[in-house]
């Protein structure tokens, strides 16, 4: 059903979002409908939850939570801390050298 | 994690770690979340865990077999199927509402969500990966029968498809026929005979003989 770790955890924060109230069902839906009906999305559908989290993006962007800038610095700050993570360790944030 | 995907002759180191955009994209919005007090690690763990292994189309085949054993239960979820189903603990979390649509011999009930992946979670978990295809999507709306046939499902001609779209305040379980020969079977054997594919339409249910 999760492909992979990341998909599961993008769609139980979604979940856990809306069930706080952060936003309603029908908001969601309609920012996920956006994000799949993009042009030059998979035929297959396998690039549903890169729509699933694009839509989260955007709907946190609009909501004034997540500052689209802000993520994405964290979003590569992320990816340099993982690199920099050995094997067998888990990644943490504070791993990435240029913090 | 990718990263054993590879070949060894590439020139990938097998132990580094790398994060996909999407992935880092994930952690960061966690970052975000989490620091601002609006995520709970842990309720996410439980919501993870909730949908890998408690919620999925056996509670959907619960309320199928109960249909087809109580005449009661069928005509209540056939008025008020957001009740009739939460009476058995099955309850949607996004306070959506549910409606059961019946196959009879004139009709046969297919449903689909053109809008995104609307999907009935709480009686049948999460969507298959073709439900949320743009190919279903599409096609189900206007060929449901070429849709069906790639299925297996062979409908008589005479059979009418319905086909029901689903939104993010309504989402459709389809009952399917109860096979013929299941006389006198429990509701318990009945529910073996409906699967996943037989509550969205794209199927029907198991012949008794199959299910063994």
């Amino acid at each position: 059903m999760f492909p992979e770790p990341w998909t599961a955890e993008a769609f139980a924060m979604t979940v856990h979002l809306h069930e706080r109230g952060v936003f309603s069902w029908t908001e969601w839906a309609e920012a996920l409908s956006t994000e799949v009906h993009r042009p030059g999305r998979a035929e297959d559908g396998s690039d549903y939850f890169d729509c699933w989290v694009e839509a989260l993006s955007a709907l946190l962007g609009a909501k004034g939570i997540a500052d689209g800038e802000q993520v994405l610095g964290l979003q590569r700050s992320w990816q340099r801390a993982a690199k920099a993570t050995p094997h067998g360790q888990p990644i943490e944030l504070r791993n990435d050298p240029q913090r | 994690m990718n990263d054993h995907h590879h070949h060894h002759d590439d020139h990938h180191h097998h132990h580094d770690n790398r994060y996909s955009d999407m992935e880092a994209r994930v952690r960061a919005l966690e970052t975000v979340l989490t620091e601002k007090g609006l995520v709970d690690p842990a309720a996410i763990n439980a919501i993870v865990e909730t949908y890998e292994t408690k919620v999925g189309p056996r509670n959907g085949a619960q309320v199928v077999a109960k249909a087809w054993t109580d005449p009661v239960y069928a005509e209540w979820l056939q008025r008020d199927a957001t009740a009739a189903i939460a009476s058995l603990g099955f309850t949607g979390r996004q306070g959506e509402h549910m409606r059961a649509v019946f196959n009879t011999n004139e009709t046969h009930n297919l449903v689909v969500c053109t809008l995104c992946s609307c999907y009935p979670w709480s009686v049948l978990g999460l969507p298959p990966v073709w439900y949320k295809a743009p190919a279903y999507r599409s096609r189900a709306v206007i060929d449901p029968r070429g849709v069906l046939d790639e299925f297996g499902v062979v409908l008589p001609q005479d059979t009418k498809i319905r086909v029901w779209d689903s939104t993010a305040e309504l989402r459709y379980l389809v009952v399917p026929q109860r096979p013929s020969g299941t006389e006198g079977m429990s509701e318990a054997d009945l529910a073996d005979l409906v699967t996943r594919d037989s509550m969205i339409g794209t199927g029907l249910a198991l012949a008794p003989e199959a299910a063994r």
